[in-house]
């Protein structure tokens, strides 16, 4: 208690339920992001390190088609998955032939060369001021899932219909990707992280394969992506920075790697601790308390690769698989 | 998968692109001299001779510091097989610890050599605490790759969170300018180029006819054939972190000082560059690594004449896309480096 007050924590914040609709809504976030991560990482073994990446193309799509050329809304994301899918079909094509660093390296490449061309090419993404007003159709109908609340005795509150709408496409994205990843596609994404020469040996187009599966991570990025969209109403470069890609990563190991349970666990877990440290009340300047959070989640990866490489779900050899030759 | 058995198959049937790569392919430095030449050549008529050689000195410029990150970055990857995603911010910090001492009021020239130095500590420091351990535990690759990304992470931010995330003058002076053959060029800029040129020229010599060199590039073919002859191979890898945390804080002096200003982001703005040069030159090459910065220097610079300056940054991104489409083992690598 003592230390606590010394931190000047107050716990108050435990029993507000506008904390708990936010970390379910970053959750939910977070969780559709790391289900991709999850199925190139843990299912097939690839090492996309340009989520983020994949974030940004899709939500900019969206945003930009919306805001500049007047598109609906919902044509605009689904413009947005063909982008990401698209990206990740330019990255893929050339780099996941080869050994893997050379694919990390390129999807980081990729990640980073999208932030910097969202921050400096300011007349379509608006730069880092930011682009918004995209929000129309998705207010209309948070107004309307408010009413439908309302007949069920329901208050409304902010961001709450967006916490519906999130929940609902979380667990069943995670529910199909993990139906998915038991069908005989799943199979082979299986056979390829565990021995790709033998599933090549058995006659399966590997590569194609693997490009399948980083697009449909992409595509579930952009999904994300539009989550967060809608949840800070405007686009700006720094939601997307490639440290984003280390949330998914936490996430997934905290989880365990090939566990889809362990991506909604993950989430929530990874994301009740990050907005809880909010609640610490620092002596810091806005900017300092951001890059702070951003050392601990790189901390948290570092400790978690060293110290518990299995997560909370996982087995410990999963990820010793492809250990140094 | 083995792309040096072409001369031995019979020649098959195959389009003029299919053709055109497998030429590239097989003579790699002669495509880029020819690549290079035409593309100097359409930009010297449309844009004009003056501007093309007032960009290509830029790009030499660029190329310095391009080519001093990414020699270290090669070096550790050919010794220890670590890509190492955070060398973006051993840049960063060569360039903060120069701030840092110069705010001491030393004169510029010893806070560089206190940025170079603080850097080589840092990196043979990380050796000693993270990365040895860690190869001790024996991981697997994965674990190794997301470490170097998390270390990045706190690194950046680190930085950011201690110096605050607003520019900070390096205290150089960035008025003055000479002009050679009508050529413009920083005065800060032309003496920290011709320091990168120097080190850039010590550095290849160094690998060819030391024996520290030549113990470096022996354990960047093989560690354990190394270790069978009898070299003292944690010796040799704690040199190299020296080298290549030494080269990644020149190189972030070389960039700071003509800028006048550092900011937390700088070596993540570099990076990007520095992996592609890393590329270019063959993972694992250092010779190839000096080449490729100065190709994505040059190729960046030159790229301004036509678009959008601020843009430049995605020409590396693109030549590092290309050269991994047409020959991924790079302008001096082998083939055989390249497959899973």
């Amino acid at each position: 208690m003592t230390g606590a007050a010394l931190l000047g924590i107050t716990f108050e914040f435990l029993t507000n339920e506008d904390f708990w609709i936010n970390v379910g809504v970053l959750a939910t976030t977070y969780g559709v992001f790391a289900l991709g991560v999850q199925l190139n990482i843990g299912t097939t073994g690839i090492f996309n390190f340009g989520q983020a990446g994949f974030m940004a193309v899709g939500s900019y799509t969206m945003g930009i088609l919306v805001v500049r050329s007047g598109a609906s809304f919902w044509l605009a994301m689904l413009a947005g998955l063909g982008t990401a899918a698209a990206a990740a079909i330019l990255v893929g094509l050339p780099s996941l032939r080869l050994r893997a660093d050379y694919f990390a390296i390129s999807t980081l490449a990729f990640s980073e060369i999208v932030r910097y061309i969202a921050d400096n090419w300011d007349g379509l993404t608006g730069g880092n001021l930011g682009l918004f007003g995209y929000s129309d159709t998705w207010n209309d109908l948070s107004a309307r899932i408010d009413g439908w609340l309302g007949h069920l005795g329901i208050a409304p509150r902010f961001l709450l219909p967006l916490l519906v709408v999130n929940l609902t496409v979380f667990l069943a994205l995670a529910a199909f990707v993990a139906v998915l990843v038991r069908s005989p596609w799943g199979r082979v994404l299986n056979a390829i992280r565990e021995d790709e020469d033998a599933a090549r040996a058995l006659g399966k187009n590997t590569f194609a394969y693997k490009l399948q599966s980083l697009s449909i991570a992409a595509a579930l990025a952009a999904i994300a992506g539009y989550m967060l969209a809608i949840n800070i109403s405007i686009l700006s470069p720094t939601s997307f920075d490639p440290v984003i890609t280390a949330y998914g990563y936490v996430i997934v190991i905290l989880g365990g790697l090939g566990s889809y349970l362990g991506v909604v666990v993950g989430s929530f877990f990874l994301i009740f601790l990050l907005e809880a440290t909010r609640y610490l009340e620092l002596p810091l300047s806005d900017a300092r308390v951001a890059a702070l959070r951003f050392v601990i989640v790189g901390l948290v990866l570092m400790a978690l690769v060293i110290f518990r490489p299995q997560g909370l779900f996982g087995k410990r050899q999963e990820l010793m698989l492809r250990a140094r030759r | 998968m083995s792309g040096g058995s072409y001369a031995l198959e019979a020649e098959p049937r195959r389009g003029p692109v299919a053709a055109a790569a497998a030429a590239v392919r097989q003579h790699p430095l002669a495509s880029l001299g020819v690549v290079a030449a035409s593309v100097a050549l359409w930009l010297g008529i449309t844009e004009g001779w003056h501007e093309l050689a007032q960009a290509t000195l830029n790009g030499i410029v660029a190329g310095n510091y391009f080519a001093l990150g990414a020699v270290g970055l090669t070096l550790i990857f050919g010794v220890l097989r670590l890509v190492n995603f955070a060398h973006g911010e051993f840049l960063t910090f060569g360039a903060y610890m120069l701030v840092a001492a110069n705010a001491l009021d030393l004169p510029l020239v010893v806070s560089a050599a206190v940025g170079v130095v603080a850097t080589a500590g840092l990196a043979l420091s990380l050796e000693v605490v993270l990365w040895r351990p860690v190869r001790r535990k024996r991981v697997g690759e994965l674990q190794l790759l997301l470490l170097a990304l998390g270390l990045a992470y706190v690194m950046r931010y680190t930085i950011a969170f201690v110096a605050g995330p607003e520019d900070r003058a390096t205290g150089a002076d960035v008025t003055a300018g000479v002009t050679i053959f009508g050529l413009r060029i920083g005065r800060t800029e032309l003496i920290v180029t011709l320091v990168g040129l120097a080190v850039i020229a010590l550095v290849a010599i160094a690998l060819r006819s030391t024996s520290l060199g030549r113990q470096m590039r022996a354990l960047s073919d093989s560690i354990e054939l190394s270790e069978t002859t009898g070299i003292d191979t944690d010796r040799i890898v704690l040199v190299t972190w020296a080298i290549s945390g030494g080269l990644a804080g020149l190189a972030g002096i070389i960039y700071a000082l003509p800028a006048g200003t550092v900011n937390p982001q700088l070596g993540f703005t570099l990076i990007l560059s520095i992996f592609a040069a890393v590329v270019v030159g063959g993972i694992g090459n250092a010779y190839g690594a000096l080449a490729g910065g100065m190709v994505i220097g040059v190729a960046q610079e030159w790229s301004t004449l036509v678009i959008d300056p601020s843009m430049k940054v995605a020409v590396g991104f693109a030549v590092l896309i290309l050269v991994l489409l047409v020959r991924p083992q790079g302008l001096f690598g082998r083939a055989r480096s390249v497959d899973r």
